[in-house]
């Protein structure tokens, strides 16, 4: 069956999908994150090593994947929106900066809080939490961008630009921990080699990524549907809208 | 110069100096981003001179003695190739274990010892829990005894 | 109860951390729904302002 992603690619059309979508993925996340707790909490045993200070990493490495991958994303949509010239593909970028740059800070948060007890300090300038400081930042830079610039078209095109420049990012801080000596440790999960944790442990941790990932989906598109709003004022469609006319 | 000719300039210097500025970035990660040294490095003298760096490798098994009655520590860190005796006065994180990672900011002095003013633990990227981490470590006994008994 | 809080003594450590969170997900979910309905509110603000326009797009 063929979809036509036009149609679906026009703000009208998207807008209310987006909030049917935002709801189910949240009640997902929601579930979840119930279940995830219940197993990294209740469930998963302590660690030999880090005792009970190791339950960090069913938020820490949630948030850390979702800082990079929600970036990823950001980047497919600046060049679908450059390459295309698409409206609402700049749109979902837009939408989805400030999600990563509160994952990112979360990811940067609860590493701190993680390193303190194990490691022995909050902050350490090492490759891993550099490159990662660095992606906060790379967030921080595209809202302000946007933020700079009055017409939403340009400030599009300026700020897909920044993305897949910043983009190169992400593989630094992925392979940060085999590239240089690093403080952080390697990958305890990847593709090419078995994990290296208690299968309790990494249920816990997948899960939770599942919870987070479902959430960040959700609240994009709440703020995608706000954007929408925003952008596309003017428009009958808009003022056609129930919410609109009945307030 | 057309408005769209000079937009695309802009576009090309603004990429220009964000290629710059990764450029610098990369260098920096590659020269300046090395957390810390091993102790093969450091007997090579590959390790800066005359300004403070950082040590990094296992705290070599039975080396960590206490002074009784104040906070010092001397341990050995080593990579198993080489050895570089460290100094320590301060608390020591909970890590911080005999044959575990161990990363160490300091000098070196001219006897060779390194005279640490920060100790952090570098743990590996295993999580189990401690029945299984005692189940390793019996087998890993075990396989010991028989070699040594053959 | 108290001693899982306690987390073995990581309680200070662990609860900064899922606190953390909480409040992000908490807080950027209120940001996005005032920003919907600040958005709301200028659509309906605009759609006075050029009522013709508004309903003459509609079929």
């Amino acid at each position: 069956m063929a979809i036509n992603w036009y149609h679906y690619a026009s703000p009208a059309t998207f807008h209310p999908l987006a909030g049917r979508l935002a709801a189910a993925f949240a009640w997902l996340a929601a579930a979840l994150t119930a279940a995830g707790l219940w197993i990294g909490f209740v469930v998963a045993p302590t660690d030999a090593t880090q005792g009970e200070a190791y339950r960090i990493i069913f938020i820490h490495v949630p948030t850390a994947w979702m800082a990079m991958f929600i970036y990823l994303v950001m980047a497919f949509w600046s060049a679908l929106a450059l390459g295309f010239n698409t409206r609402l593909s700049a749109m979902m970028a837009q939408s989805l900066a400030p999600t990563g740059a509160l994952m990112a800070l979360l990811a940067l948060w609860t590493g701190a809080f993680w390193g303190r007890p194990t490691w022995g300090t909050y902050w350490a300038w090492d490759a891993r939490m550099t490159s990662t400081l660095i992606l906060l930042f790379l967030y921080l830079g595209v809202i302000a961008l946007r933020n700079a610039i009055d017409d939403p078209r340009r400030a599009d095109k300026a700020c897909a630009v920044l993305t897949l420049v910043g983009a190169v990012n992400v593989p630094i801080i992925y392979f940060s921990v085999r590239w240089w000596n690093t403080l952080h440790q390697g990958a305890s999960v990847s593709l090419t080699s078995a994990p290296k944790m208690a299968t309790i442990m990494l249920t816990g941790m997948l899960v939770m990524t599942f919870a987070c990932w479902f959430w960040c989906i959700a609240v994009a598109l709440w703020r995608v549907q706000a954007i929408i709003l925003e952008r596309e004022r003017g428009a009958g469609w808009v003022a056609a809208l129930p919410a609109v006319r009945e307030t | 110069m057309k408005a769209r000719h000079r937009r695309f300039a802009w576009i090309l210097v603004g990429l220009a100096a964000l290629g710059v500025a990764v450029a610098l970035v990369l260098n920096a990660f590659r020269s300046h981003l090395v957390f810390f040294f091993s102790p093969s490095q450091v007997i090579a003298n590959e390790a800066p001179v005359g300004r403070p760096f950082r040590i990094g490798g296992l705290v070599q098994v039975g080396s960590i003695v206490r002074d009784t009655g104040s906070l010092t520590v001397r341990f050995v860190v080593t990579d198993t190739a080489k050895d570089v005796p460290v100094t320590y006065t301060g608390l020591l994180p909970d890590l911080f274990k005999e044959g575990k990672g161990v990363v160490a900011q300091g000098t070196l002095g001219p006897d060779g010892v390194f005279r640490a003013t920060e100790v952090l633990a570098k743990h590996d990227e295993n999580y189990m829990p401690p029945e299984a981490a005692a189940a390793i470590e019996q087998a890993h006994k075990g396989g010991q005894a028989k070699t040594l008994s053959r | 109860m108290a001693e899982f809080f306690a987390m073995g003594g990581y309680g200070w450590y662990v609860w900064m951390s899922y606190g953390a969170c909480a409040v992000v997900v908490v807080g950027e979910a209120l940001s996005v729904r005032a920003r919907r309905r600040r958005a709301l509110e200028d659509a309906r603000l605009a759609a006075v302002d050029a009522p013709s326009r508004g309903a003459g797009a509609m079929p």
